[in-house]
Order: C-alpha cells, then structure tokens, then sequence
C-alpha cells in the first residue's frame, strides 16, 4: 500500500484524485443526472415524438434564458436542501423539511403583518422570525429524538401534518392576514418584501446572495469546527463518538434546531420575496396541501451528497431543469408530462448515493496495494454470515 | 496411493489488488483430523468460502472422492456432505435446539411440522456422540458450550461427514475445550473428516493428524503433527522466531488508583443484575486481569467502569475522586484510557481519517482548537508523531480512512491514542481480541510499558494465556461476580479454568467483599 502511493506520485495522480470523497460524489451525481436526462427524454418521445427534441432542448437549455428565475427559484430549495443535509450529515433523515418550511413561512409572515417596523430592517426581522419559526419545529422532533429516542422520521413526517394544518388555520383565523374572499393571504408590506436584486422580470432578492453565505457558513461549522467533527463522528457512528464523550443528545438536539431553522429560511425567503409587480407580493394559499419544496429538499441533499457545497450545486441544477420545463410547455407539453420528466430525473438523482458507492469501489479497486490483505479476511468472514441455508438465522 | 476425501488442488483466489490464495492445496484425508493454521489475513476464511460455496476460486479445482466437483453456493456443499461451525453461531435464540436443529430442512406433512421424528433422530445422535443436549431447551438459556454442540448437532442432522470447525475454541472454557476435543476425536474414529480453523498450537498438537500452514495467502506446506513442534509451527506460520512468554519485571504496585465498591448493574437481557456488587483495586503501576468466560458480566462491567452505561448501585473512584456518576468526557479527563472490546463499533470513526481518529479523545482540548476551530496544522504534527512512535502503518499516512487499515494497525491506533493521551488507569479490553501473533506480541509490551510507567491497567480478557502471560493479579469473574483472586505466578490454567466454568470459588474473597 504504501509503495504503491509512493511510485505513482509521479505522473498524474488519477487514483489519489479518485480516491478522494468528493470526486466520486461528483461523478457519482454527474452519472445520476445523465441517466435521468435520458429517462426524461424517453418520456417525452412517448408523449410527443414529433416535438420531443425541441421540447427536450428546451429542458436542457431553456433556463438560461431566465437565469434570475432559476437563482430565485433555487433559493427556497437551496434552504430545504442545506435542511436535509444538514441533518443527514449527523445521521438524521430530517424529513421534516416542509412542516419547519411551513412554519418559517408562517412566522415571517407574522411578522410582516402583525409587527410594524422601520423599512430598513424590517425584511430582516421577518427572515430572522421564519428562521425561529423553522427551529422551532425542528427542536421539537430532535428534544423526542434526544431524551426519549422516537424516531425523527416519525416525528417531523407528523410535524409536517400538524405544522401544515395548523399554519392553515391561524391563517384563516386572521383578519389582517387573511383575505377570504380571495382566499389567500394579503399583499405583504413593501418594507417586509426582501431587497430585489434589480433583474428585470424576476423576482430575484437578496435572499439566493444570504442562502448561499448560509451554505458557506455551513460548510465552515462542518470541516472546520469542533462541532463539525463530532456531529460528523456521530453520522459515521455513534457508539463511537460516545465513546469519545460527545454529548450526542445536545449534538442532536442542536442539529435539528440548525437544520429546521434552514427551512425556516426558506419559507421565509419564499414568502418574502418582491413581486414583479407593483404593489403587490407574494401570497399563500391555506388549501391543506403539504409544501413540496420540502421534500425537493431531499432531492436537493441526495444530489449534493449532503454537502453544503454540493447542495448548491444541485439546487441550481434542478431549479434550471424545473424553469426549462415550464417553458418546454411552449412546445404543447402538458405540465402534468413536464413535471413527470422532472420527477423521473430528481428520482434518478436518489441513485446517486448508489452509484457513489459503486463509482467509488470501481476506482479503488483498480488503486489498491497488495499489502492490504485484511479487508479480503473481512469480506469472507461477512460472505460467511450472509450465506445459504443458515440465512435467516441470527447471530448469537 | 492414499484416499483423499476432499481435495483443493492449486486454488487462487484474487480479490481486488489482493491474492487472497495463491496456488493453495489442501488434501483431507477421509477419517483424518486436519488443521488449518495461519495468522489473520493469510487467508484461511478465504479458503474455506470457496470450500463452502461462498466464493468461486479463479484457478484450481476441487474433488470430492476424486471426482472434480462444482461448489457454487452452500446448498451445494451441504448436498456434498459439507458442514460448518461458524465462529460465530448461527442460531435463532429465542427457539429450542431442536427448532434451530431443523430450520431449513423441515420435516413436514401437509404443511404441518413433524417434529417428534426429528426430535428422535437428534437424541440418538446426541447420545452417540456424547453431546448431551437437551432438544427442548431454549438457546437463549444455554451456554455457549452447548451452542456450539447445537451448530454441530446440525451438521450432523444434514447427515454432513466433511465437517469445517472455524476456531471453535475461542470461546470455550479450559474443560469444554477438552470435551471438544474428544467429540472431534469421536467424528474421526466414525469416519468422518474435520478441517480443523485455528491459531492456536496447543489444540493442534493435542488433537490434529496433520496440519497444512498459510502465510500470506501461500501455502507453507502440510506436517504431520506428530513429526512436528510448537515451536516449528509457529515459525511457519508468522515466518519468524515468536517468543511466548511476555518479558517482564516483578511489579511494585503503588497506592490505588481505580477503588470500585459493590458496583452492581442490571442486565439487559434478563431479570437478574449482570454484576453483582463487585469491588476491587487496580493500584498504580499494576496489571489486573478481570479473567472470565464471555458473557459473565464483564462487558457489562467494563460498560459501566467508562461510562457508557448507568450503574445501579455502587461506586467507582478513580485516583480519589468519585467519578460514579461522571460523564465519559469527564472520567476522560480525571485520567481514565479505554481500549474498547469492538474497535469498529466503539473505538474508531471507520469512515474518518487517521487522524481524525487519533484525536478523538482530544480534538477539545486547548492545543487542537481555538474557539471551535480545529486546528489542523496541531492535529496533523500530532498524528504525525504518534503514527511514528507507534509504527502505525497505512496507505497515505495521516489521511487514510482507517476503514481502509489492517485490522492490526487500527488496534495500534487505538492503542497510540489511550496510551498517549494523560492517563492514571488505562482499561484495555480484549486489547488483542482478532489479531496475529506479531501484533499481540506488541501489543503485550505496551501494556507491560504502561504498567512500567507507573498507570494502573485492567486488562479485560478471554484469552487464558493472555491472562497468564501478562497480568501480576488475575480477578476471576463468574456470573457477575469475581469468584476469585489468583496469582499468576502460583495458579495454573486448570484452575484458572474451574474458577471460571464456576466449579470452584474464593470463599475467603467472598466474605471480605461482604
């Protein structure tokens, strides 16, 4: 093993950099986006050979043509991602997302209408209050997690349900919010609306630059902290990072709490962000449906591999494919066959965990020194305890 | 010309980057008792998957009575006659031996169990071989003795006459090794032919015919074992002289560091307590061994000691100080080193680096961060020195995954770590549990350095040689309780071994502890 790296640092090291983590998920994400582009194609030669490659052209490239769409779009998911993988990287499945999301729209919301502030911060007031809201609802399936080990995918899917129905209903409930003959919520004040970014038609803001420093601070806490190595150690193995006397019901407890305040984020920014038009701004609509851009944040993480980094990244990709599928409905596309394409290739980026593995072992296997005999004893004796006609048996 | 009931001819197995077998030949006599020995990672599990169906051997055949046989999964070798005692059993606990007996091969009406056959036919196999087995009894309540008698009954069940033994003795007593010895010797006396999977010499030289040794992955050759020694076996098997005998001073025990008092913590798997208000000693600059049949509290114990789990009553203070209900972190800093019993699950981050890993115990501390940061540069120079002092070898030095290491070298890091790190008391359980003889031989030198240093060691360990070998007080624990304090210098391993089957106990001890 180690003459082997020794020799080859010479050239071009090909191995080294395939060895390395990221490289793999990248290429890992990379194989999962093209095979789900050509999934994506096939489904639309099956509903409109004649216009297929127009449309699909218009899938592939059309969100360039907008790219303040695709930035404003990408925010929201860049929050439910960071979310996700956040969490995920402690070895939490937050899923959440949408009822912390919901509950950050909420709050914002709240705050833009109840509480009346100077134009200079009151936006700011309102992002930092859909943040609390997103805590919140997070700290709350990490203290069941923490002191009493429910299940967190249990308990936030749950925190979906409630934080969606009652979000409806104090909705509703509220004069000031709340128009009932529209039924949706009332033209946020001006000073509540995020600062746009001056792109005409788009309702890009200031929230896509904050995301993105929120993605970077992220990446901070993980590599480079403290509280980034013990939450790490804890996602790889928490019997060892007890062992080591990390206090893991704190690290939980504060995982969650980081994570749901993400989401938060992102409701606020969605419900924050400037109309296009004067006067206007962006509504809710309290119709009971769970927000989907919770779950897309758990496309939005597998994609990235749960790399605040590479969250961006795949935030940005599925923003453009999303905004190239709409207008691919220039070309007749039904919306319902548009959102299936972008369905087929977020569903094809959950492989990409898979792949990661599989890319990952195909060019290790080819670096590996002949040193290393023990991992074939531990592949032998693991073969063994799979094996035949003892299979259901347990160990004792 | 000789009969050879199963043969292995030329067998190389490649996996990635590694020839696990090359060229290997293994010929097993019908009615012979055949040894495999080797140290870990010489490929001997690797063998015995092909033999087994597991894996497909690149080159190389195998016959069966001299004809050339296909063995492409476990049902084959079953049909073929062949059977194995894992190492680690494979029972259901929570049915009887009979119901483990049967499982797979049913024998039903209509869909309906027909079990008062089956339960015919495992008593009378059970009487003919002496295995005394109770088929009714439920394997949760059995010992692990008897376990293994069940795992065997089962081979014998399939009708299997090539039976694979995979170190069956690791977790026997001294006696139970002796009956397993004459069950084996009682197979081979019927006709039947055992592979015998060990490193332990003594079991050859009682019990085997012949012996076939592997050194990395290549075969050394087959002996006769009574043409051959201890010594010349372990010479083939590590390539070099191996010294049994731990060197070490008498010790001079100072003032005590670790006192523990009537500590008792429940069990949890069962109504009674796993620990029974145990106390001790271990003084400075001593070695005590907490010696004991797996599963008679000491996990338990040792869980309790470091603080993973909770005691029930009792106290534990560590150089004066009351650390019962202290934090990990806390007994951490008041001086307390933990080689863990599973390195994979407790003892390493498998998935982080090596040096990630060599600070785990001290990323916190002032020198490795400030203000939250990790300061790499101070955990790089760190691991750097460590990794020197302790010969750790790995593929790119500091930044390996140690998922990627031997299992040797990741025992070594855990060990450069504990022992390095500030400590009064440094608890090493089954600190050589899987590993070869080079490494255990290191690995006894730093325990005996660290004793010689001045630390208290409990060294927690199945190994009766280990415990003879390197300890200066050996504490005997039986059912949660310690039934004894034996001297290593005067006891034998005979006694040592009816301490732990329970047969005999320290009643002075007993009343003192009172």
């Amino acid at each position: 093993m180690r003459n082997n790296t020794v020799s080859s640092t010479g050239k071009f090291d090909f191995k080294r950099l395939s060895g390395n983590k990221g490289f793999s998920a990248f290429t890992a994400a990379l194989l999962a986006i093209f095979l789900g582009l050509i999934f994506g194609f096939a489904v639309m030669v099956t509903a409109s050979p004649e216009n297929s490659l127009a449309g699909f052209q218009m899938v592939l490239l059309g969100g360039f043509r907008r790219i303040g769409d695709v930035l404003y779009f990408a925010t929201p998911i860049l929050m439910t991602g960071l979310a996700v993988g956040f969490a995920f990287k402690m070895g939490l499945f937050n899923i959440g997302a949408s009822g912390q999301y919901t509950m950050g729209m909420f709050f914002a919301l709240y705050a833009g209408f109840m509480w009346d502030l100077p134009a200079s911060f009151h936006w700011g007031v309102c992002v930092l209050a859909g943040m609390a809201g997103g805590m919140l609802w997070g700290f709350i399936p990490g203290i069941f997690k923490a002191l009493l080990n429910v299940n967190e995918v249990i308990t936030s899917i749950m925190f979906n349900y409630i934080g969606m129905y009652l979000v409806d209903m104090l909705v509703q409930s509220n004069s000031a919010m709340y128009i009932s003959s529209k039924t949706r919520t009332a033209y946020l004040p001006g000073s509540a609306q995020l600062p746009s970014l001056g792109i005409e038609n788009s309702s890009l803001n200031i929230s896509f630059i904050i995301g993105l420093a929120v993605a970077l601070v992220l990446y901070v806490v993980l590599d480079k902290t403290t509280f980034g190595y013990e939450l790490k150690a804890t996602g790889h193995n928490k019997y060892a990072a007890a062992y080591a006397g990390m206090n893991g019901k704190r690290n939980i407890i504060l995982t969650m709490v980081i994570a749901g305040g993400m989401a938060g984020l992102g409701g606020a920014f969605a419900i924050l962000a400037p109309s296009t038009i004067e006067g206007s701004s962006m509504t809710y609509e309290p119709i009971n449906i769970i927000a989907a851009n919770g779950f897309n944040g758990i496309a939005v993480a597998l994609l990235g591999n749960s790399s605040p980094i590479g969250i961006i990244f795949s935030a940005l990709f599925i923003s453009h494919i999303q905004r190239g599928g709409t207008l691919a409905s220039l070309y007749g596309f039904k919306p319902e066959i548009i959102d299936v394409v972008i369905a087929v290739i977020i569903y094809f980026s959950a492989f990409a965990m898979l792949m990661n593995s599989a890319v990952g072992r195909f060019f290790k296997g080819r670096g590996r020194g002949p040193a290393q005999v023990e991992p074939a004893a531990a592949e032998g004796t693991a073969g063994l305890n799979k094996a035949g006609p003892v299979d259901e048996k347990k160990e004792v | 010309m000789e009969e050879y009931i199963i043969e292995m001819l030329n067998i190389t197995k490649e996996f990635p980057g590694i020839l696990a077998n090359d060229n290997i030949t293994l010929q097993l006599k019908k009615g012979e008792i055949h040894a495999l020995l080797g140290e870990n990672g010489a490929g001997k599990s690797t063998l015995m998957s092909i033999l087994f169906g597991l894996y497909q051997a690149e080159t190389g055949e195998i016959r069966l009575n001299g004809r050339p046989v296909k063995i492409n999964n476990p049902n084959d070798a079953n049909s073929l006659g062949i059977g194995m005692v894992h190492q680690h059993f494979k029972l259901v606990e929570i049915f009887t031996v009979l119901e483990n007996i049967i499982l797979g091969v049913e024998p039903s009406k209509a869909g309906f169990l027909q079990k008062a056959e089956a339960r015919e036919k495992v008593l009378r196999l059970s009487e003919k071989y002496g295995l005394k087995v109770d088929p009714d009894a439920l394997i949760e309540k059995i010992s692990v003795g008897m376990q293994q008698r069940v795992e065997i009954l089962k081979m014998l069940y399939r009708e299997n006459d090539i039976l694979i033994f995979d170190e069956p003795t690791a977790v026997l007593t001294p006696q139970e090794i002796e009956e397993l010895m004459e069950i084996m010797r009682g197979f081979a006396r019927e006709g039947k032919s055992i592979l015998f999977i060990t490193h332990k010499l003594n079991e050859i030289m009682a019990v085997a015919d012949r012996c076939t040794v592997l050194w990395k992955g290549r075969c050394k050759g087959t002996v006769a074992v009574r043409d051959t020694s201890k010594e010349e076996l372990s010479e083939m098997m590590v390539g070099r002289q191996v010294t049994f005998k731990v060197g070490k001073k008498d010790s001079r025990p100072g003032e005590a560091v670790l006192s523990v008092k009537k500590v008792t913590i429940p069990s949890k798997t069962h109504k009674n307590n796993a620990v029974k208000a145990v106390s001790f000693e271990v003084r400075a600059g001593e070695i005590v061994c907490l010696a004991g049949i797996d599963g008679n509290g000491q996990t338990e114990f040792v869980a309790g000691l470091t603080g993973l789990e909770r005691l029930g009553s009792g106290s534990i203070s560590l150089c004066g100080k009351n650390i019962t209900r202290a934090s990990i972190r806390n007994r951490s800093k008041s001086g307390m080193s933990h080689i863990p019993e599973d390195r994979h699950k407790y003892g390493l981050v498998l998935d982080y680096t090596l040096e990630e890993n060599m600070v785990i115990q001290r990323y916190w501390e002032a020198g490795f961060q400030t203000a939250g940061f990790i300061r790499n540069a101070a955990v790089r120079s760190y691991s750097e020195k460590l990794i020197k002092q302790y010969d750790v070898r790995s593929g790119q030095g500091p930044e390996t995954v140690v998922r990627s290491m031997s299992g040797g070298n990741q025992q070594k890091t855990i060990i450069a770590r504990e022992i390095d790190k500030r400590h009064e008391l440094l608890v090493a359980v089954q600190p050589t549990r899987g590993l070869d003889v080079g490494a255990i031989e290191y690995i006894h030198k730093q325990l005996v350095a660290t004793r010689d240093a001045g630390k208290a060691v409990l060294l927690v360990s199945l190994e009766l040689e280990e415990v003879m070998n390197v300890s200066d007080r050996i504490l005997v624990m039986f059912e949660g309780e310690i039934v004894g304090e034996l001297d290593p210098g005067s006891t034998t391993i005979q006694e040592l071994g009816l301490y732990m089957s329970g047969a005999k106990r320290n009643t002075v001890k007993e009343i003192e502890n009172a």
